[in-house]
């Protein structure tokens, strides 16, 4: 915890630093300072329009879990589904989500659904690649083996190919929530009424520069946050996902 | 005599496994070709053969994995067409990384419905017999190669079933601990099943096992020769150095093609 942490101070009294050494117009740069003054100012505003975000992105994150697992799914147990499936959940991916989101939002309106889309999008990628991934990585031999014990498809699956796929998923997991934040704020940003995504906008129209990068770190620290989370989520349900050649 | 042809079976009394003019056909590749044997209530076959005949192959479906392309299976006399009916363990040990020891061990049981409670209480009581008392609660990367390989044969032998099938089940190991673990084999050989059937590459392991060695052919492969050991019993290691085990060695060598 600590390197991380040292290293974050040394790179922000730099910046302090140098902001004042070159007498850098904060409309430009603001210092860690000035930031830090802007966020305490604003802070119940910020922490109103926090949740939003927030929600959002974690319940995107659920609708792309489900999402991704089950198109990973189909994909492993159907050859056909992989077939047809895959180049389109490929080619979802190379669709630029900022030009979609606006459409989104004529279709869905200002709430939250659009947003929860977008993070979707952006998120159940690579969750689906991990699912269908962990799958394929069982030993066909342990299947054998639970067969000749004469387990029914259900136990096969429940007992060996779910904790065998896990490794994998939560490696999909920790990629994709790194992700949910910043679909959230591109789902605010083209059309909404709340949300850091929506004050975003707003400060930067209105040149509130030290706001806009408060704002900047909020979103940061909500990313390190929900990352940690799935980690130590994966530490208590699969400790041995994270032994080396485990 | 030593090397005098098996009786298949008691006249009259149906055999325990059976293979009947059984081929499999691959890809377009024939691994097995009219493979005819028996197995007798009670005995312990080996199934030896040069590497890629089939010896694998053919246990699948001696186990019901697999389906034969012609020919069938029987056991007790009645077709064995789908896994579940014998005890089956393959070549690695296939331990789980997620359960403890006595998770591993009590799979079998839980994979054929065992509620998971009655099941765990099973192999708990069931590891002092293979030595791995102590170890229930331990990881599988906690354990030796040897004790890896007891922990995977205890997991089959729980399902209690009357006939074992064994797939080289020491074939990863080293020398030193394949010894030890055909030693206490033999010791808890009453405590496996009944009937076993043992694939090896080894015909010194074959020989000190097994009351019958049936060699494959090359592929594809059918019976070469069907050889009762007839040493005394109980086997110990010592038999290895008598002229009875040099002059069945030589006959099954000679039979893979290896000398003479």
């Amino acid at each position: 915890m600590l390197p991380p942490v040292l290293l974050g101070l040394m790179v922000l009294a730099g910046w302090e630093g140098a902001v004042r050494l070159f007498g850098i117009p904060s409309f430009l740069l603001p210092g860690p300072v000035e930031i830090a003054g802007a966020f305490w100012e604003a802070r119940a505003l910020l922490v109103e329009h926090s949740v939003p975000t927030a929600f959002e992105a974690i319940s995107g994150f659920f609708c792309a879990a489900v999402t991704g697992v089950l198109s990973g799914l189909l994909i492993n147990r159907s050859a056909l589904a992989e077939r047809a499936l895959y180049p389109w959940l490929v080619a979802s991916q190379a669709v630029p989500i900022i030009a979609l989101a606006p459409v989104l939002v004529t279709w869905f309106g200002y709430g939250p659904a659009p947003k929860v889309i977008v993070v979707t999008l952006f998120c159940f990628f690579p969750i689906t690649v991990a699912t269908a991934d962990g799958l394929r990585s069982i030993d066909p031999e342990l299947v054998r083996l639970m067969r000749s014990f004469g387990a029914t498809r259900w136990r096969i699956f429940s007992m060996v190919e779910v904790p065998g796929a896990l490794p994998f998923l939560f490696g999909g997991f920790r990629l994709a929530v790194t992700y949910c934040v910043i679909g959230a704020v591109t789902g605010e940003w083209v059309g909404s009424s709340e949300g850091l995504g929506f004050l975003m906008n707003a400060d930067k129209s209105q040149f509130e520069i030290a706001r806009l990068f408060a704002e900047i770190g909020i979103l940061s620290f909500m990313g390190v946050g929900l990352f940690l989370i799935v980690a130590l989520l994966q530490r208590l349900l699969a400790p041995w996902t994270l032994r080396r050649n485990g | 005599m030593a090397d005098a042809r098996v009786n298949r079976g008691t006249v009259g009394a149906k055999p325990k496994l059976a293979a009947r003019g059984v081929g499999v056909e691959k890809g377009g590749v024939r691994i097995l070709d009219g493979v005819d044997f028996e197995v007798s209530q009670g005995e312990f076959v080996a199934l030896i053969g040069p590497s890629g005949a089939g010896k694998s192959t053919l246990l699948g479906l001696l186990a019901g994995l697999e389906a034969p392309s012609e020919g069938y299976v029987e056991k007790d006399g009645a077709p064995l067409d789908r896994p579940g009916l014998v005890s089956y363990m393959p070549q690695s040990d296939l331990l789980l990384p997620w359960r403890s020891v006595v998770a591993n061990v009590s799979l079998g049981l839980e994979a054929t419905g065992v509620p998971k409670k009655v099941a765990r209480e099973r192999a708990a009581e069931s590891l002092e017999r293979f030595g791995l008392v102590g170890f229930g609660g331990a990881p599988p990367w906690a354990l030796s190669g040897g004790m890896r390989s007891r922990v995977a044969l205890l997991r089959t032998a729980l399902l209690g079933r009357d006939m074992l099938l064994l797939d080289e089940p020491f074939g990863a190991l080293d020398a030193l601990t394949r010894r030890g673990l055909q030693e206490w084999i033999l010791g808890v050989r009453d405590e496996l099943a009944a009937t076993i059937v043992l694939v090896t590459h080894d015909v010194d392991e074959a020989i000190l096992l097994a009351d019958r060695v049936v060699v494959l052919s090359e592929r594809p492969a059918h019976v070469a020769l069907d050889l009762a050991v007839g040493l005394e019993r109980p086997q110990t290691m010592e038999q290895e150095t008598t002229e009875g085990f040099a002059a069945l060695k030589a006959r099954l060598l000679a039979a893979l093609g290896v000398l003479g």
